[in-house]
Order: C-alpha cells, then sequence, then structure tokens
C-alpha cells in the first residue's frame, strides 16, 4: 500500500472511531492524530496522559509497576518487597529480562519475588508488624543484601499502613538503607507515575547519601548511563561504547545496576539519559542540586548511534571527541556490513509500533537504516513532552495514537496492513493470528541487546528473521486459498 | 502557584518546566532581567505569560521557583 495521505490518515481515524459512543469519541479522538512535522509542540495536535476510558481495552500499567518493574527492580543488589498480595509481584517476577552480574540469592536478587504475601487479617489488622518480620527474615537469610524497598501495592494505601514508620526504625537496627516507596497501584493513571515517585524515592532516600563525602576518586571523564535498564544486555552493549572513547561509566540506572553506584552518581560529569520518560526526573533534580548537566541520547541504529557519540563528545575535550570518532569508524565496516546484508531483504517494508516511554520515537531510525518506514507510532504511557519529541522523527501524515485501544489497534492495522508490528505481548497473538509479523518491543522477543553497534545487528537479524519467515505464507488454510482448489483436485487424481 | 524549574537548553534558550503539568516552554521574554533586578512578566514559547517576584540579581540555573499564572 503506497503511503497514506494526510486525507485519507483522518478519514481512517474518523472512520475507527464511528462505533464509539459520542461520548466517548470526542474522548478518544483528543488522542490520535495524523502527524504534521511542521508542529513545534504536540499538545496542538494530541493529547496524552490522561486517564483511560473505562470500558476500554488498554495495555497500559499501574504505578506500581512502573516502580518496582522499572525502576527499582533491576537495582540488584537491593532486595525489593512487594508488599501487599502475592499475585502483583508473582505475575511480573522476572518478565522484563533485565540482565545482571551476580549469583542469586547470595549478592544479587533481580529474579527472585520477595512479598509479604498478604492475608484478610492483614488487612483488617495493618501489615506493619508482619513487615517489620520479613526485614528481619530478610536480614537473616540474605546478609548480603545492600539495601531493602519496600514497594507498596494498592492495599497499603487503602489500609493507611505507616511503612515509613517501620523503614526508619528497621534501618536504625540493621544499618542498612531501606526505602519506603509509595507506589500503590492506584495512583495516576498509569505506570508513568509510577516512576516518577520511585525517581522520588531514590532522590529522598538514596542519592544524598554520600554528599560530602570526597573518598571517591573522580576523572573529568565520568558520566551515568540513566535510564537503561539492560533488557537483554543493551546497557552492556551502550557501555562498551562510551568507555572505548575514553569516558568512565560510573553508574547504570538502574539496569545491573548497583545502589553504591547510585550514590556515587552525584559526583560524574554528566548524565547520559536513554529513557527520559522513566528518569528525568532525577536529571533534572541532579541538575539544579548537583548542576550535573543531562543529554538525552539514542543507541538504536548506526545514524542516531553516531549522532549521540558526537553530542555526548562535544561535551569534552578533544580527546574525547577524537575517542568518538575512532569508535564510530571502529565499527563502520561491521554496521555497514549488517546494512548490505539485510537492507535488501527489508527495504521499503512499513513498520507499526505501539510501545512504551521511549522506544515509539527512539527506534524510528534502527528501523530507517534498514530501508524501513514507520508508518504509525504511539505511547503506552507518554507525556506531551514525549510527543512533543516524535513529531519530528516521524514522516507527514503518518499516525499517531496514544494509549490506543486494542479495538482501534486492530482496525488501524487491518487498514494500513504493515509488514511488521512492535508492540507488547497483549498484542503479540492477536497480530500473529491475524498473518502479520510481529516483534515484542518491550523484552525484545527474549532476544537482544539491540542498543549499541553489536546490538544493531542483533536488531536487524532479528526483524529479517521475523519478516522474511516462511511460515507467514502458510497462515491461510491450504484451501482457502485461491489457487489451491484446482491443484489439490489434480494431486488426488 | 506552580513550581517551575528553570534550566538552559543547550541552544542557551531558557526553558521553563512544569512537573505536575508537562509543560516544558521556552521563555521568549522576560521582564527585568539585568545584573540588580530579575523577574517580573515572562512569556512562554506558546504564549502563556507567568510572573516570578523580583529577585536583586539573576538566579543561578537551573532553580526551581514559584511562578503565578497571569
Ligand atoms: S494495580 Fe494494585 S493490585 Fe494491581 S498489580 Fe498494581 S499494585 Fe497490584
Amino acid at each position: 500500500m503506497a503511503a497514506m495521505t494526510k486525507e485519507e490518515t483522518e478519514a481512517l481515524i474518523q472512520e475507527v472511531l464511528e462505533v464509539y459512543p459520542e461520548k466517548a469519541k470526542k474522548d478518544r479522538a483528543k488522542h490520535l492524530a495524523v502527524n504534521d512535522q511542521s508542529l513545534e509542540k504536540s499538545n496542538k495536535c494530541i493529547t496524552s496522559n490522561r486517564k483511560s476510558l473505562p470500558g476500554v481495552m488498554t495495555i497500559r500499567g499501574c504505578a506500581y509497576a512502573g516502580s518496582k518493574g522499572v525502576v527499582w527492580g533491576p537495582i540488584k543488589d537491593m532486595i525489593h518487597i512487594s508488599h501487599g498480595p502475592v499475585g502483583c509481584g508473582q505475575y511480573s517476577r522476572a518478565g522484563r529480562r533485565n540482565y545482571y552480574v551476580g549469583t542469586t540469592g547470595v549478592n544479587t536478587f533481580g529474579t527472585m519475588n520477595f512479598t509479604s504475601d498478604f492475608q484478610e487479617k492483614d488487612i483488617v489488622f495493618g501489615g506493619d508488624k508482619k513487615l517489620a518480620k520479613l526485614i528481619d527474615e530478610i536480614e537473616a537469610l540474605f546478609p548480603l543484601n545492600k539495601g531493602i524497598s519496600i514497594q507498596s501495592e494498592c492495599p497499603i494505601g487503602l489500609i493507611g499502613d505507616d511503612i515509613e514508620a517501620v523503614s526508619k526504625v528497621k534501618t536504625k537496627e540493621h544499618g542498612k538503607t531501606i526505602v519506603p516507596v509509595r507506589c500503590e497501584g492506584f495512583r495516576g493513571v498509569s505506570q508513568s507515575l509510577g516512576h516518577h515517585i520511585a525517581n522520588d524515592a531514590i532522590r529522598d532516600w538514596v542519592l544524598d547519601k554520600r554528599d560530602g563525602d570526597d573518598s571517591f576518586p573522580t576523572t573529568p571523564y565520568d558520566v551515568a548511563v540513566i535510564g537503561d535498564y539492560n533488557i537483554g544486555g543493551d546497557a552492556w552493549a551502550s557501555r562498551t561504547l562510551l568507555e572505548e572513547m575514553g569516558l568512565r561509566v560510573v553508574a547504570q540506572w538502574s539496569g545491573d545496576g548497583t545502589i553504591a553506584e547510585i550514590e556515587k552518581t552525584p559526583k560524574v560529569k554528566l548524565n547520559l539519559i536513554h529513557c527520559y520518560r522513566s528518569m528525568n526526573y532525577i536529571a533534572r533534580h541532579m541538575e539544579e542540586k548537583y548542576s550535573i548537566p543531562w543529554i538525552e541520547y539514542n543507541f538504536f541504529g548506526p545514524t542516531k548511534i553516531a549522532e549521540s557519540l558526537r553530542r555526548i563528545a562535544a561535551h569534552f575535550d578533544d580527546t574525547i571527541k577524537e575517542g568518538a570518532e575512532r569508535v564510530i569508524e571502529r565499527y563502520q565496516a561491521e554496521y555497514e556490513a549488517v546494512i548490505a546484508k539485510y537492507k535488501p531483504r527489508l527495504q521499503g517494508k512499513k513498520v507499526m509500533l505501539y510501545v512504551g516511554g521511549l522506544r515509539p520515537r527512539h527506534v524510528i531510525g534502527a528501523y530507517e537504516d534498514l530501508g524501513m518506514e514507520v508508518v504509525g507510532t504511539g505511547y503506552e504511557f507518554g507525556h506531551n513532552d514525549d510527543y512533543d519529541r516524535t513529531i519530528k522523527e516521524m514522516g507527514n501524515a503518518t499516525l499517531l495514537y496514544d494509549d490506543v485501544t486494542g479495538y482501534e489497534f486492530e482496525e488501524f492495522v487491518k487498514k494500513i496492513q504493515p509488514d511488521l508490528i512492535g508492540s507488547g505481548i497483549k498484542e503479540k497473538y492477536i497480530f500473529q493470528k491475524m498473518g502479520i509479523p510481529f516483534r515484542q518491543m518491550h523484552s525484545w522477543d527474549y532476544s537482544g541487546p539491540y542498543h549499541g553497534y553489536d546490538g544493531f545487528a542483533i536488531f536487524a537479524r532479528d526483524m529479517d528473521m521475523t519478516l522474511n519467515n516462511p511460515c507467514w505464507k502458510n497462515i491461510k488454510a491450504p484451501w482457502k486459498t485461491e489457487a489451491a482448489g484446482s491443484e489439490a483436485v489434480k494431486a488426488v487424481a | 502557584m506552580p513550581s517551575v524549574m528553570l534550566r538552559k537548553r543547550e541552544d542557551g534558550k531558557l526553558l521553563f518546566y512544569v512537573a505536575k503539568k508537562d509543560l516544558e516552554e521556552t521563555i521568549e521574554s522576560i521582564e527585568f532581567d539585568r545584573p540588580d533586578k530579575w523577574g517580573g512578566e515572562v512569556v512562554l514559547g506558546d504564549g502563556s505569560r507567568y510572573y516570578f517576584d523580583l529577585l536583586d540579581a539573576p538566579p543561578k540555573i537551573p532553580i526551581t521557583l514559584q511562578a503565578k499564572r497571569l
């Protein structure tokens, strides 16, 4: 299908909105838009970060998911207690594939699930005593933990437990950082508020621990990688590039990260933000309190990587600037070979994305490097500032959809007929059954890393593997294909 | 009275950021921007106007200040 014009895209949105009742139609209309690159501000065309409409299928998560699952969970040497009933933690356990090194259960705890497993009596009589006991048990069973965070699930806020008081008492008793996080699932409209709450908890309970302590030797080239959760090893693939150009990565927030790294971050010279949505808050705070500048970067696909390396290097002296050029040159043959191999197989293919907080715009460049085109994109929980940053990345007259509903997404796909869809696990099987190649772009479909030059090679291979898989030709039952009728008869005869 | 975080963009322009509202706008003009007097009415990129209490010297950026919506 040829690229759609602005009018066609608008008509498509109108057509899809048609089934809603009047009020719902009015609400959803604000979340669907046709991209117009001439706009500077997204609030002219799209509304975001609003409560989802009751009755539609939204794909969003809760504040607890944003705090425990995204921001805190990957800090590997801390134990994160899912405080409340058992399900919230157990059903999300280890699902995000944040890789880390360490011995699980001894000095790292990333894939384990700790929960206070609330029962009826805890709801009725309060769970603070149980929490205190749980912390003591953790100290006895896992003495090598470097700290504990208490991730509140919905009931904690509803019954009014005082987890802050428990934390203070136990911090004194055990001499370890214990952080109460008020990330009850019902707060806010999506996981996005959970990120913010988690950032604020880090700010209030961890970040200033080493203020005034200069025992950590610093260099002029210290940076922190912020908002990289090391999914399938992403942060490692990014870190090698930064180190190769001469920078020293002091902290990884929070994939494969430790609490010591977080405490040392206020000593760095520059904060590098990959996932802006989930961690811009802490970067802004550090800029104000410690005068550490921050920049956003993008390590998906060679074009964006080179751009980002140069942008990062511009904040340092000539040795780093030369380092950046050296890195780009060193990998050139490698990524050119990747492009030479896969571009002919992927050229001109159309992609629709619907992901979380940074990928709806960050991966566009990587697809373009492979000659593919992103024809629709949207965020589950993005805010205005995310869409501001997306408008320029997307082509004119492409589709933007915020907090898209299951129905809308399906209808858009039926009309636009993309060659590939990149979204989450809940969308995956619907589209595969419709016969459309699909990649799970939250956890890279059990693959990765996708960041950095090394990751780009894997990204390209995965896209090719999915898109050009022979299985898509066999989706239709043999007796339903047009030519099949006569040939089958011949074969029998 | 929203808390506003002011920071400099790479091109030197001042950014006006209100976390609660996801508002990130450039400051197009500011009433007083002198060594001995800073603040007053500011006009943002989207045309909205806010008011900062007057200060005796320009503040050290980045900083969080209270602003009044006009
Ligand atoms: S909304 Fe509440 S109950 Fe549901 S997963 Fe989140 S914290 Fe748990």
